[in-house]
């Protein structure tokens, strides 16, 4: 027979003013197997923790019931009291009759709040006689990073992570780190060039001793799950032998063929062997094997004559790497929505008509126009520019229904830019509203329209086209209530910020969660901003949605303290609900390892006393089960169970309603 | 048998926009199908509602639906605005199962479910006669004619709800007029707005928006505007006369697709009512010894 406590707290007048806990206490203690019941003022109090302490010595309770508030709230606590009660803190439950009973019922009687107490008590308690005593479970720790994503967030975490003294392998998918931030010019709100502030961080991200970086590389397979991580990074075939490229450029000085630059967003040329821009880290050209004719039909091989150290290899190819790790970072950013979708604006087929990433290449000094602001199709100075922005932002119908948060900023700032450098010219802002959140943001703003000159218009545009050499740009000015056409020399286009293609499949390869844009869900969007669902893994910066430099960096700060601590210890305890098959009856149908969101099921073997395998079945491995149960409705033979949320439990807790 | 297609002509086209529908009906035999006018029907309308509560507005479209869904499971349309508002209102009687009962009870008493597929004469040349086909029976290629394929919005917008082509960037009129042996001309305003019902009231405006989209068209070269719409042709035609009076000066012939279609296809020009004046495309086919 078992030794119940039932321990009834009344939250004050939370819960006593529509419960009577002494009857509730009192009824509890008719039912065979409890030996205890009492209610308490504040049983998370100092005092209720020691009472229920003393209780379970007193009494030699082998199971505690504390009815009180949800147990999101102190289920830890009272646990706790219980282990140092000397009891398995899983031999203790928590009945809610707070958020679920005396919050919602308010009848003067107490009747109705009472009665459900009972009901509910009755309940916990016929599930906790079926408990069984769980350990918990200790997972040894790898203590080396994966930072995935080179761009700001990225590196900032990998640096954090390695001044902590932390091993890192940053893994970067283009040939140069630095993201969309190397393509910026000046940054918002304080005008810093982006390329000094960035490129001492990713020399030194290089340099450090606890760093790994691997360039024009992907994520290949990962298997495992915290602390145990097996992840496959495929290095792509570079052509260029890393370990004896000197970074002389000779090679791409000499290559005669050319193809758009994608780092310039084809504002320009690159040649067919290249590093993205001249800071590139590392400072190793890859060839674009799709333009190279060596490799496509064996001509040329003009870089491999001048390469000195002969670290040109045609014969290169893809390599799988296989690291062991304990935490992943995902920082892999964000893209710009195509001006292609926007038929509106020219489908991306007027040349003048230019996006915000593009109108940054054209203002930096070390962009294709060497920071002259000159218009793509014919290279004149614009004398007038209109800048659009919400485009595809904040629009269900044909884009996304999001803000992307930054636009308004970047617009700001490139009215500023366009301004210093053309001290004539006028820039025109179409908006729908500003948004300029965030400290000494608003004051930018105005500073772009009162000290700067920028014309302001609140409307939409409605259509943007050719006539005579100049981009005809029709919309609306919504406070004077009249419509503008203005003449324009070049439009720049601030469209939506959009999750990198390919995000979704990135997240399935780590079973991470994902919003229908593609951005990541962080396990809680206030509390738990830099953790996901799956433990272990953590997101920084834009991969989560539109943010700016001093948010990605926080972002990747953050998730750098997070890997730390969880470094900090050797092994780490965690929940043991987990699921468990019944091996006897399983049959193999594998319905619950396709079911298993985290990929937590594996198939085990079974052997003969020979050792020969004489069937598969399914297993569990407790490190990566969330317990969340999904396979155990799945099962069809009923042979999956979930600790402590047995079906015998659950049904023991119905059948005593 | 040759291939009947019920027809709602529409008041505009059975009275001052004659010239639209016969070269349409004459066209269609041509091209080897009937374009069978319904034994009933009443005016669309002529404007969809945008309130939802408006149920009232909905009677005249359900009506003409009803009726004609009893003679075949397609009616085709020739006039944009019916066109649009058929093809609307068709939608919510097919998916707005609480307006549809309003509109039965309260106006048609006749059940109505939205079966029927409401379809424009244009793609009823695309997608049923086919493009190709229509260049074979050309009898009169209408060579090197300069032609702004002027769309409105009418055709077009809502795109989820009536769009018989791409919202931003349509081309099925210039396919059309490229199979006539035209030289369809890309301008800026072909799917900008005429000014619509403005003609009331508003005429500044249309004045302003009419006079662009010709401006437009004829800046970019066109020699001919081609339209599928009686309320932009009145527009385009009411606004040059305005500006004319004016002192201004626009001289491009603004016709229906229909009467260019007849043309190519070698019909009598006395039916296809080809205009006067400014409006007469004849001097120019003479000159180009077409
Ligand atoms: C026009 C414009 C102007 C801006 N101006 C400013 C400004 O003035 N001030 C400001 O604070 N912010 C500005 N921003 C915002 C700023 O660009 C971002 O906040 C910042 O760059 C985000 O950094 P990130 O590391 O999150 O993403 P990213 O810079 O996008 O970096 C992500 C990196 O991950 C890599 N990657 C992607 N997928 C994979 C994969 N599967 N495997 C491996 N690697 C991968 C990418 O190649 C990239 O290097 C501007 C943005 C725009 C569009
Ligand atoms: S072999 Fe390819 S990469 Fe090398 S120089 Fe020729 S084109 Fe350029
Ligand atoms: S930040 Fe500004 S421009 Fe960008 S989507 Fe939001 S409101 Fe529009």
């Amino acid at each position: 027979m078992s030794r119940i406590g039932v321990f009834v707290c009344q939250c004050g007048n939370n819960i006593a003013s529509t419960v009577n806990t002494k009857k509730v206490a009192d009824e509890m203690a008719k039912i065979p197997g409890v030996v205890y019941t009492g209610d308490y003022k504040f049983m998370c109090s100092s005092p209720g923790q020691e009472m229920l302490k003393e209780v379970v010595k007193e009494h030699k309770l082998d199971g505690v019931i504390v009815s009180a508030c949800s147990p999101h709230m102190h289920e830890k606590t009272f646990r706790k009291a219980c282990e140092s009660a000397g009891l398995n803190p899983f031999r203790c439950e928590i009945t809610n009759i707070r958020e679920q009973c005396s919050w919602v019922h308010h009848d003067k009687t107490k009747e109705v709040g009472t009665i459900k107490s009972i009901d509910l008590t009755r309940m916990t308690i016929e599930r906790l006689k079926r408990n069984r005593p769980l350990e918990k479970i200790n997972i040894p720790i790898k203590k080396k990073a994966l930072v995935i994503g080179g761009g700001i967030a990225g590196i900032q975490a990998a640096l954090d992570i390695a001044e902590g003294g932390r091993e890192v392998v940053l893994v970067e998918k283009e040939p140069s780190i630095g993201g969309n931030m190397a393509r910026l010019s000046e940054t918002f709100p304080t005008m810093d060039c982006s390329q000094c502030i960035l490129t001492p961080k990713m020399v030194e991200a290089e340099l450090h001793e606890n760093i790994t970086i691997h360039t024009w590389s992907e994520i290949e397979r990962v298997d495992g799950y915290i602390g145990n991580f097996t992840v496959q990074i495929r290095k792509k075939a570079k052509y260029v032998n890393e370990d004896l490229c000197t970074g002389c450029g000779e090679c791409i000085e000499k290559c005669p063929f050319k193809a758009d630059s994608e780092f310039e967003m084809a504002l320009n040329k690159r040649k067919v062997i290249y590093t993205p821009f001249p800071q590139s880290v590392p400072n190793i050209p890859v060839i674009d094997a799709s333009n190279c004719p060596k490799i496509q039909k064996d001509k040329c091989g003009a870089c491999a004559i001048v390469c000195g150290p002969k670290a040109i290899d045609f014969k290169q190819e893809d390599r799988i790497i296989t690291e062991e790790i304990g935490a992943i970072v995902v920082a892999t950013g964000y893209e710009l929505m195509p001006n292609t979708r926007f038929g509106e604006y020219g489908y991306g087929r007027i040349k003048d008509v230019i996006s915000g990433l593009q109108f940054e290449r054209l203002a930096s000094s070390s962009g294709p126009t060497g920071g002259e602001i000159r218009r793509p199709s014919d290279g004149e100075i614009p004398e007038s520019v209109v800048f659009i922005q919400c485009v595809g932002s904040r629009d269900e119908k044909k884009g996304v229904a999001y803000c992307s948060k930054i636009c308004c900023m970047y617009s700001a700032k490139h009215t500023m830019l366009y301004r210093h450098k053309v001290h004539d010219g006028q820039a025109y802002v179409f908006y729908m509203d500003i948004r300029s959140g965030g400290k000494r943001y608003d004051e930018f703003v105005r500073r772009a329209i009162e000290h700067d000159g920028a014309m302001y218009l609140r409307g939409r545009v409605s259509r943007v086209y050719e006539r005579g050499g100049k981009t005809i740009v029709q919309g609306a000015d919504t406070l004077s209530g009249t419509q503008v056409e203005i003449e324009a020399d070049m439009v720049v286009l601030a469209t939506a910020i959009v999750a990198r293609s390919g995000a979704d499949q990135l997240a399935q390869r780590l079973g991470i969660g994902y919003d229908k844009y593609s951005f990541y869900n962080e396990y809680h969007p206030k509390l738990r901003p830099v953790e996901t669902v799956t433990a272990g893994i953590f997101l920084a910066g834009t991969c989560v949605g539109p943010m700016d430099i001093p948010e990605s960096v926080s972002m990747g700060s953050a998730a750098a303290a997070k890997v730390l601590s969880l470094f900090s210890a050797d092994e780490m305890a965690r929940e043991p609900i987990t699921a468990f098959v019944n091996e006897p009856i399983c049959n193999a149908c594998w319905d619950c390892l396709n079911a298993c969101p985290y990929s937590a099921i594996e198939s085990k073997g079974v052997k003969d006393r020979k050792g020969n395998i004489v069937r598969w079945i399914a297993n569990v491995n407790d490190g990566v089960c969330q317990g969340c149960g999904v396979c155990v409705a799945a099962c069809r033979s009923k042979c999956i169970d979930l600790k402590g949320y047995t079906d015998e439990q659950v049904y023991a807790a119905i059948n005593a309603f | 048998m040759m291939m009947k297609i019920p027809y709602y002509p529409g008041c505009t086209l059975n009275t001052v926009a004659k010239g639209f529908d016969v070269s349409a009906r004459e066209s269609a035999l041509v091209l080897g199908f009937e374009l069978k006018e319904l034994d009933q029907w009443n005016c669309c309308g002529a404007s969809f509602p945008l309130t939802p509560d408006n149920v009232m507005g909905l009677a005249a479209p359900a009506k003409v639906l009803a009726n004609a869904s009893s003679e075949g499971d397609v009616v085709a349309t020739l006039c944009s605005v019916c066109y649009n508002v058929l093809k609307r209102t068709n939608k919510v009687m097919r998916d707005d199962r609480d307006r549809r009962r309003e509109v039965i009870s309260g106006f048609i008493e006749e059940e109505y479910e939205g079966g029927l597929d409401v379809v424009h004469f244009l793609e009823v040349l695309r997608d049923k006669v086919g493009f190709d086909r229509v260049r074979g029976a050309v009898k009169r290629p209408l060579k090197g004619i300069k032609a702004g394929a002027y769309y409105g919005c009418m055709l077009l917008r809502p795109f989820d709800d009536v769009g018989i082509d791409n919202a931003e960037a349509p081309v099925i009129f210039e396919d059309l007029l490229r199979a006539l042996g035209c030289e369809p001309v890309e301008f800026p305003n072909k799917i900008e707005c005429c000014g619509a019902h403005l003609a009331m009231g508003g005429e500044d405006i249309v004045t302003r928006l009419s006079s662009n989209v010709m401006a437009s068209a004829a800046g970019s070269g066109a020699e001919i505007i081609v339209t599928s719409c009686p309320l932009c042709q009145y527009n385009l035609v009411k606004s040059r006369e305005r500006m004319m009076e004016e002192g201004g000066d626009l001289r491009i012939p603004v016709l229906y697709f229909t009467q260019i279609l007849g043309l190519a296809l070698g019909q009598d020009e006395d039916i296809l009512e080809l205009g006067s004046g400014l409006h007469d495309i004849r001097p120019l086919l003479e000159e180009r010894g077409i």
